[in-house]
Order: structure tokens, then sequence, then C-alpha cells
């Protein structure tokens, strides 16, 4: 039984697909009348969340209220951790309240993993993003997201992403959604590319199962399909490049860059979105690009996880650290 | 004092000999020497060397006694072999002044386990801005002679040629931490392979590189000598060896857990293997190893930096960075050198007690095992396999990278001036 969701990187590939399989099954009660199953009746979910993300804490939320947990939310800010309390103190606080599962969403690359093998607690731990470290379920609604864009909603059942061409853009440095996504993109056959100025991508990434490109123009003609990612303002003050301007210009997806992408391919973001930025409105508002659609979808694969984790069959997952050649 | 027969002991790994102790002095060395009323000790083989000493201590005292004090700390430096160390000056306050040095000087004489040799700080309150009192440091009680803002570098070029050129006039030494402090803003680990997977924040290589390549050409411009610590990069061996080619006056010293550990550990998250300078990749550990053995690299200092157990219980980045070091130091050094042929034990003398005692100006320490010499001797089993476990430390603090992990050697002796501070692994 998997007791964590740490990293993308744990999950096998047929984790992965039975989580987007099951992700498929939790998508059909979001189109009933009552959204609600009874699967963690009597179970506590806590959101533990030290950095503010009102979005992923949101889904996460609705998740856990669909399968019927007792949900209850903890943020840092104004609580006794901004007076000086340590994880641990926290972590085993929450322990002694009776907690099955903390959902944990820190800056620190590698708390949730502390949290999870310290033995401070005993419930299950599941990483809702940590530091520029990892952000799981995001690259599983990802997956999940270009499954049903690319295969099918049902011609996806049993399927992963074998030969797909994903094209990750923006600031894979400081970006856990980008280490998440080629973790598990690799792991379902996806071929991955990541494009972003030589600055935002990190020391090391020749040992990443993908190929790094500093050109976008010449990636978009062999992708299935685009992630833009959100490039923070803050970055040009640290000399990552020299004016949004220029950012937007070499690394933005706009309608002319769009249209060189194949006529199939999806655009795909994250979200919050830098209209402007990184993309623009005309793009992030086209039919091809899933903004919206991924929100839903986050929705469906966190129940998945949590029904698999909390209540579900057996899907054994590897733990981290890795030990597997990628 | 009585006198004391030590039987049979591995002088720096030769032949065994016998060494009698009379007071503070080795009286004699020689086969066969009568007990003739002094205690004897068996030694059985074990190898005897000077006392150790450690250029680069953290005593935490004053400021952090949570994590360490004077006592503490020597008595750990005692249950290591060593019967001197050099107390860093990152102490709040901060040694900076007469004052807070002649306080570390005298508790150390009054703990009675080893010499307690302060370091003073280069800049008020190493902030490297100004420079500290160094000449009223060196001609305090404490007697000064090595400077450093261990824990910070001494970043800025101008405040580091004049504190170079500065202490010249009592042959005093700069000792460098080197870290641009620009290139490791949230630095949390080497960057390379490991730290672009696990996202934490990168310490290039080129950060230690750069401010070794500028001290070594400005130690040469001004004719000073310069020490650079804990050197962890195959990179900083090459910058250092070419000084050396060119005659440059630096000395180097490498850590027992730079020369054992690297970053593939930190994929476990545990913060026990956080350490400034960060544990690099297996070439370098070996360009470390190599550069110790062929004397690129002087000596060895443990950087035995103590931490709370709550400092080191809690998430990758907000844990404190530093490893205990000085009970497994020889241990490790036996290890990674010994055992593996690159180093006799005499060359482990001349790396962790002749030399540091020299760059240190230590008097009386790292001595020759030699009649009419001061008695500060260590005894050492090179036989001995065990476990190593922080619960039997004599440090106030366990954060030790090494629990539960097999290292051979052990210390059994350590004699201070003739007065044992420790026997048969027990402090006295």
């Amino acid at each position: 039984m998997m007791r964590h969701l740490i990293s993308a990187a744990d999950l096998t590939r047929d984790d992965a697909v039975l989580i987007l399989d099951t992700a498929e099954e939790m998508a059909r009660v979001a189109d009933r009348p009552i959204k609600k199953l009874p699967t963690l009746r009597g179970r506590t979910v806590v959101n533990l969340f030290f950095e503010d993300s009102t979005r992923t804490r949101i889904s996460f939320e609705a998740a856990e209220k669909r399968l019927s947990a007792d949900v209850i939310n903890f943020s840092a800010k104004g609580s006794s951790v901004s007076k000086g309390e340590s994880l641990k103190d926290t972590a085993q606080t929450l322990e002694a309240m009776g907690v099955d599962a903390v959902v944990i969403r820190h800056g620190a690359s590698g708390a949730p993993y502390t949290l999870a093998n310290s033995g401070w607690i005993d419930a299950a731990v599941i990483n809702a993003g940590d530091g520029t470290h990892q952000h799981p379920t995001q690259a599983l609604l990802d997956a999940f997201s270009m499954r049903r864009r690319l295969v099918g909603k049902d011609a996806g059942i049993g399927q992963d992403l074998t030969g797909r061409r994903v094209t990750i853009v923006g600031d894979i440095l400081h970006s856990r959604v980008a280490r998440s996504n080629v973790d598990l993109l690799h792991t379902l056959g996806a071929e991955v590319t990541l494009v972003a100025p030589p600055t935002l991508v990190p020391v090391g990434v020749g040992n990443w199962p993908c190929e790094v490109s500093y050109d976008l123009d010449r990636v978009l003609p062999k992708s299935d399909a685009v992630m833009m990612l959100r490039v923070q303002r803050e970055r040009m003050n640290a000399a990552f490049f020299p004016t949004e301007r220029e950012y937007s210009r070499r690394y933005g997806l706009d309608a002319e860059r769009m249209a060189k992408m194949p006529e199939h391919a999806v655009v795909m973001h994250p979200g919050p979105m830098v209209r402007g930025m990184e993309i623009t409105a005309e793009v992030a508002d086209s039919p091809r690009c899933t903004v919206v659609e991924q929100v839903a979808n986050g929705v469906s694969i966190r129940m998945a996880v949590l029904y698999l984790l909390l209540g579900g069959q057996e899907p054994a997952a590897a733990s981290h650290p890795r030990t597997e050649e990628k | 004092m009585s006198k004391i027969l030590i039987r049979g002991a591995r002088v720096l790994g030769g032949e065994p000999q016998d060494v009698l102790i009379d007071g503070a002095e080795i009286a004699e060395v020689g086969q066969d020497l009568a007990a003739d009323g002094a205690e004897v000790v068996e030694a059985g083989g074990k190898v005897l060397l000077p006392g150790l000493v450690d250029l680069h201590t953290h005593l935490r005292e004053p400021g952090r006694e949570d994590s360490e004090t004077v006592l503490t700390g020597t008595r750990a430096a005692a249950s290591g072999g060593y019967t001197t160390v050099f107390a860093m000056a990152n102490t709040f306050p901060v040694a900076d002044t007469a004052g807070v040095v002649e306080q570390v000087w005298r508790l150390g004489k009054e703990s009675g386990y080893c010499d307690v040799q302060p370091i003073g700080a280069v800049t008020v309150g190493l902030e490297g801005r100004k420079l500290a009192e160094l000449g009223a440091m060196h001609e305090s009680a404490a007697g000064v002679t090595v400077f450093s803002d261990d824990g910070k570098c001494v970043d800025d070029a101008v405040i580091m040629r004049r504190a170079l050129e500065y202490v010249k006039a009592f042959g005093g030494v700069v000792a460098q931490h080197a870290q641009e402090p620009r290139l490791t803003e949230g630095a949390q680990m080497n960057e390379g392979v490991v730290s672009a997977e696990l996202g934490l924040g990168g310490w290039p290589a080129v950060a230690e590189e750069s401010i070794i390549a500028r001290d070594v050409l400005l130690a040469e411009h001004v004719g000073s000598r310069v020490h650079i610590c804990h050197l962890s990069t195959a990179g900083s061996v090459e910058i250092v060896r070419w000084a050396k080619s060119r005659g440059i006056d630096v000395t180097a010293e490498v850590t027992p857990h730079h020369l054992l550990l690297t970053d593939e550990l930190v994929r476990s998250y545990n913060p026990v293997y956080k350490v400034n300078p960060p544990l690099r990749t297996e070439a370098d550990v070996m360009a470390l190893r190599e550069a110790l053995a062929d004397g690129t690299i002087d000596i060895v200092a443990t950087d035995h930096a103590p931490h709370p157990h709550e400092d080191k219980d809690c998430e990758w980045a907000a844990a404190a960075m530093g490893m205990v070091g000085l009970e497994t130091a020889l241990s490790v050094v036996q290890h990674t050198m010994v055992d593996t042929g690159l180093l006799t034990w005499a060359g482990v003398a001349e790396r962790m007690s002749v030399k540091p005692a020299e760059i240190g100006r230590a008097t009386g320490q790292g001595r020759p095992v030699a009649p009419g010499e001061p008695a500060n001797l260590t005894l050492v089993d090179p036989a001995y396999r065990g476990t190593v476990d922080p619960a039997g430390f004599a440090s106030r603090s366990r954060n030790t990278p090494y629990e539960g992990r097999e290292l051979p050697g052990r210390v059994t002796h350590t004699w201070l001036r003739g007065r044992a501070t420790l026997v048969d692994g027990k402090l006295q």
C-alpha cells in the first residue's frame, strides 16, 4: 500500500496510470447532481499550508469534501508557526488530534519528505508543493489533462503518454512543477523538452530525462503540448533576464507563435498566469488552452490520490529516495 | 607529577618502543626501559602520536552554551586525541576584542583537558567592514596568532589585503573561509546533479575557488602567508597546488567529512549532512584525499560545529550548518587515508599535529616523540572496529553524520603535558 505521495519520481508507470484512471472515475462524480462519495467518511485530513496557495488549497479541500472527509485547514500565517514553532511540533500537535492524512505545502524543499520519514507522525503525507522540489499532484493533473486531450477521455483508460512530445517553457530553475512533470512524463513515456533562457535552467539538468533548448520557435512545431510556466517579475531583479519585454519576446507564447504548433497541440499552464509575460490573453483564452480544465481535473486527481492513499486498493509505490535510473 | 611508562607503543606507526614520561616531559624513548616505579601503560602495539592539534574548532562559548562549552568541547577534544584546539571566533559576542579572546583562553586553562588557543575575528562582528583590533588580541594573554571570520568570508578584497599585511607585524595568519557571498545567496547544498533534482539552492564550487584564487594572489602580492579553511573542491586543490608551485606562502586544511562524504547523502534531506562548505561529489573527495597525501593540503582540521538537537531536527532549509567532528576525526582519517594506503601514521602525525601547530604557532605542540619534549601524546588502537554511537560523545551536541557507521580505530589514551586526560577511552 502506498503510504505517502512525496515525489512524482516515486510513482511507477502502473501507479501513475492507476491514479489517472481512478481520477477518470472521480470526474464522473462531478457530473452528478450530488457531487459526493462516502469513501472517507470519518477520516480527518488536514491541509497544512506554510505557504499561501489559495488555488491548491481549495482544490484539495474540494477533493476532500467530495470524498466526505473531515477537513481542517491550517494556515501557517497567524498561527503558532509564525511565533517560532517548529515543523515537528506542529506535526505532532496535529497527530495528537488524530489526523489521518496531512496535505502539506511548504516553502522548504524536502519538508514533506522529512515529515513523512522523520517518525514524527503516522499520518499519510501528501506533498502539495515543496520549495523548488516537487508538486506531484500538479504533474498528475497535467498528465491527466494531456491524456484526455491527446488520447481521449475513454480511449485513454489504461493508457500512458508514450511518444507524446511535451514542451515545458519558463522558469525551470525555480519550478517544482517542471521537476514533477519531467519525472512523471518520462515515467509515462512522453518526450519532454525544456525551454528557457540558460539562466533559468539548473546546473546539473544534464542528468534529467529530457532535452533542453533555448529556442522556443524551433521546438513548437514538434510539440503535442506546450506548458507555459509562470515567470515571476522579481526574477529580472536578480539578472535572470534583462527585462519583462525581452523575456516575452523570446520565451512568451503569443498567437503568432501558437500558430507554429501542430493543429492538435494544446497549451497548458499550471496557473496563476501572468498575462502579457509568458502568455498573451489571446492564447490564454483560446480553445487550445487547457487552463480551466486543468483546475477541474485537479480536483479529480486529488480525489483519486486521497482515495488510493486512504481508502483504495494497493498501488505499490516506491518510496523516496529514488534508486532507479532515469 | 609521577612517571608513566608506555610500553610497546608503535611511535608514529614504527617498531614498538617504550616511552617514559617524567612529569610534563618525555624522559626517554627506547627498548626495554625499566619501569622503575612508573605507572605502566601496556600499549600492545597501539600507535603513539604527538597530541593532535585542531586548527578549526567551534567551542561555542560564550553565547551558545546550549550546544557546547569550552569544558565540554575540550573533553570531546581529549576523547578524540587532541591536546590543542583553536577556537573559532564566531561566538556571541564575537571574539573580536582582547576581552573575549582572554575569556575563552582562561576557560580553556580552567578546563584542563587540552590547550585552547582562541582565534580572533578579522573584522569587527565578523561583518567584513572594519578590522578588529588584531594587535590587541595578539598582545593579550591569549596571544592570538590566527585570525578568521570563519562562518563568513572576508569577501572585500581591500579588507582582506589589509588584514594579510597587518598581521605580518606579529607573525599572524589569516584563515579564510572561502565563500563568495553573492554566488551563494540562498545556497543549501553543492550545486550539481543532486541539487538540480532536490530543488535545493546550489552552492557552486566556483564560489569557493574564486576566493581562493584571489587570496593566494593577494598573499603573493603583499608577501604574506594565508591559510585556507576547509577546502572542499577539486578545483580548490588545483589552485592551491599552483600557488605552492609559485612559492606563495599558502597553507590549506581539509575536514574529515569532506574526505569521506558526498552530496548524494543529501537525498535523505537529513540535515545532519548540512554543512558549510557543503558536501561535494565523489570526484572532489578523491581529489582532496590525493591532495592531502601529496601535501598540497597541509592539514586535517575538524571544523567541529556543535548544534543542539532542535537545530537539526527540522526541515533542511531551516537547519543549522555544521557537524561535530573532534571525536571521530582520527577514525575518519584512518579509514580514508591510512587504511587506503595513502598515508602512513607518520604522515597522519604531520597533518594532524605537527603542521597545524606550526601554522598556528602553538608552542610545545606538534613536537617529536623524543626525550626533552613536552609529553603531549595520544595512543591509538588502529585495530579497533566499532560503530559510531553519539550517545557516548563527550561533546554536548550529537550532530554527527557518522551515527551507526562502522569506522576503524579508537583513541585510548591522551596525555597533556604528562597528565592523562583520557585513559582506556575514559575521560579523567
